[in-house]
């Protein structure tokens, strides 16, 4: 059995290369998006034009309607609203990891990825929507 | 065991710490228990120095490793108030008048008292081929050692300044809740001799950073790289090589090997 | 025969509340449960926007109610708590040298700051046009 343990004793160790790359470059460019842009976003949207220290002309239907009617303006809104997501569940996924819930970790990770995926493609289909009006 | 004496003892020095070590005598004890001392308080004692005291003068059953006593063995790590600590380089000036609580390296299996078994960590230090593998190895001695520039020095300095003290697995909750995480100071080493230029095994080393148990186990807690009592930052070393892997990731996509 | 029997201790799952370090990381983590729901607020915007200009306003004027006020409040907190532990780690995942030294990590943090409040500045700029 020792006969020629050379190669194949030192090489037996199988290596199964990880997904998570994809998962970590959405993760990495969301959080960065989310980093930078977030807080002013949120300053926006929930703060300065609901109390009126923007006047809400500034966020109207004819404005932003016409901004998503571009190609351009639909891009930005997309990944403005889908990116976070990406970064968001990947995070939650792990934190389930972290409070040691083990169990059905495949299934964890389907749904997790799978609801930022489902929104991504719910706002991608409306703004497409509203592209070719 | 003179308790007199000690008692003589304690009533000449003014100051005294009370010191709570985590108990474990495997052949006697179901689980660890906690038991208190009091020793004299010097400002320049480190807990090594106390541990010493204790074991010299209170209970000669005390267990626990140290070799240099200056931070370059890595033997005495130690968790100091549930803080990974080595205990030569941890002072009781720190702590003082509180009472400090000792117990051995978490997520390690205790040996003894405060002695840990280190296998698994061994055993990944080893895993990742930490050694410099030259691209031909069969360079003949007469033609020369491998020259390398400083700045090419500077890329794996800091990843070379382990002394495989064990504080950061220690740290690490990714490896305490899943140990079979290739973890913080072997992935530290292993990314100090991909960046090393006369290294030519990156591609073999790449297989085991690529895995679910290489760097994506790993969810930048970053403890490890503030516990590391050299400096040596391992969060660092496991983000650059999530990077590499991302690399090796999109080669592979067009270049299956 | 040998007397070993090695202790292992368990991590319970309360482990992050056992020190302060980890809390924070904790809670860095969580901060992805209130931005997801800031995203879903934005994602139903857009879907009121699509449906015409009355549900749009409809969405607009909700987003007046002060329970949505005082969230979007929290939310912004918690995004800036994101943002500040993002920078601070930032450095560790630069691989620069200049002239041979490693960039210094709280030139990168700096740079990420300003960077942040020029991008800001910008688009507070940009919406009021
Ligand atoms: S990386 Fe630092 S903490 Fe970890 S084993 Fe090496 S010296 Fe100790
Ligand atoms: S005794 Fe050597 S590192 Fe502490």
């Amino acid at each position: 059995m020792n006969v020629q343990p050379t190669t194949n004793a030192l090489q037996e160790k199988k290596y199964i290369r990880s997904n998570e790359p994809v998962f970590w470059g959405l993760f990495g460019a969301g959080g960065m998006l989310t980093a930078f842009l977030t807080p002013v976003m949120v300053l926006v949207t929930g703060l300065l034009i609901p109390l009126g220290i923007i006047d809400a002309d500034h966020l109207s239907y004819d404005k932003l309607h016409g901004f998503a009617s571009s190609w351009y303006g639909a891009a930005i809104i997309l990944v403005l609203v889908a990116l976070p997501l990406w970064h968001t569940l990947h995070r939650i996924f792990h934190s389930l990891h972290d409070l040691g819930i083990k169990r059905g970790r495949d299934w964890q990770q389907v749904i997790c990825y799978g609801f930022a995926f489902a929104v991504s493609v719910f706002v991608f289909t409306l703004l497409l929507q509203m592209l070719t009006q | 065991m003179s308790t007199q004496a000690t008692h003589a003892q304690q009533a000449v020095v003014d100051k005294v710490i009370e010191i709570e070590i985590l108990r474990y005598r495997p052949e006697q004890d179901e689980k660890p228990f906690p038991q208190g001392f009091e020793i004299p308080y010097h400002p320049d004692m480190s807990i090594l120095e106390a541990l010493q005291y204790i074991k010299d003068h209170l209970d000669s059953s005390v267990s626990f490793r140290w070799s240099c006593r200056m931070a370059i063995c890595g033997s005495c790590g130690l968790m100091v108030n549930n803080i990974p600590k080595l205990g030569c380089k941890a002072f009781l000036r720190d702590y003082y008048p509180q009472k400090v609580t000792l117990e051995a390296l978490a997520n390690f299996p205790i040996e003894r008292d405060l002695v840990v078994v280190m296998d698994d960590f061994i055993k990944k230090l080893e895993e990742i081929k930490p050694y410099i593998i030259p691209e031909r190895d069969e360079k003949c001695l007469s033609e020369g050692t491998y020259q390398q520039t400083p700045e090419q020095m500077e890329k794996y300095a800091k990843f070379s300044m382990c002394i495989n003290c064990g504080l950061c697995y220690s740290a690490c909750p990714q490896y305490g809740l899943d140990k079979s995480f290739t973890g913080p100071a072997a992935l530290a080493l292993l990314a100090r001799y991909n960046r090393d230029s006369r290294d030519a095994g990156s591609a073999e080393r790449m297989k085991i950073v690529n895995q679910e148990q290489g760097v994506w186990s790993c969810t930048f807690v970053g403890y490890c790289s503030v516990v590391c009592p050299k400096g040596v930052d391992p969060a660092a070393a496991i983000q650059l090589l999530k990077v590499e892997s991302s690399k090796d990731y999109l080669i592979g996509m067009f270049k299956p090997d | 025969m040998s007397k070993r029997k090695p202790y292992r201790r368990e991590m319970n799952n309360d482990w992050w509340l056992k020190n302060i370090f980890y809390s924070k990381y904790m809670i860095r983590e969580g901060s992805s449960i209130f931005i997801t729901l800031y995203s879903l607020i934005l994602a139903w915007g857009v879907f009121r926007l699509s449906q015409g200009e009355e549900a749009f306003n409809a969405w607009l004027s909700a987003l007046q109610h002060p329970v949505s006020i005082v969230f979007h409040l929290l939310v912004l907190l918690i995004a800036l708590y994101h943002t500040i532990t993002w920078f601070s780690l930032a450095p560790k995942a630069v691989d620069l040298y200049i002239k041979g030294k490693p960039l210094d990590g709280k030139l990168i943090v700096a740079g990420h700051y300003i960077t942040f409040t020029i991008v800001t500045i910008f688009c507070l700029i940009v919406i009021m046009l």
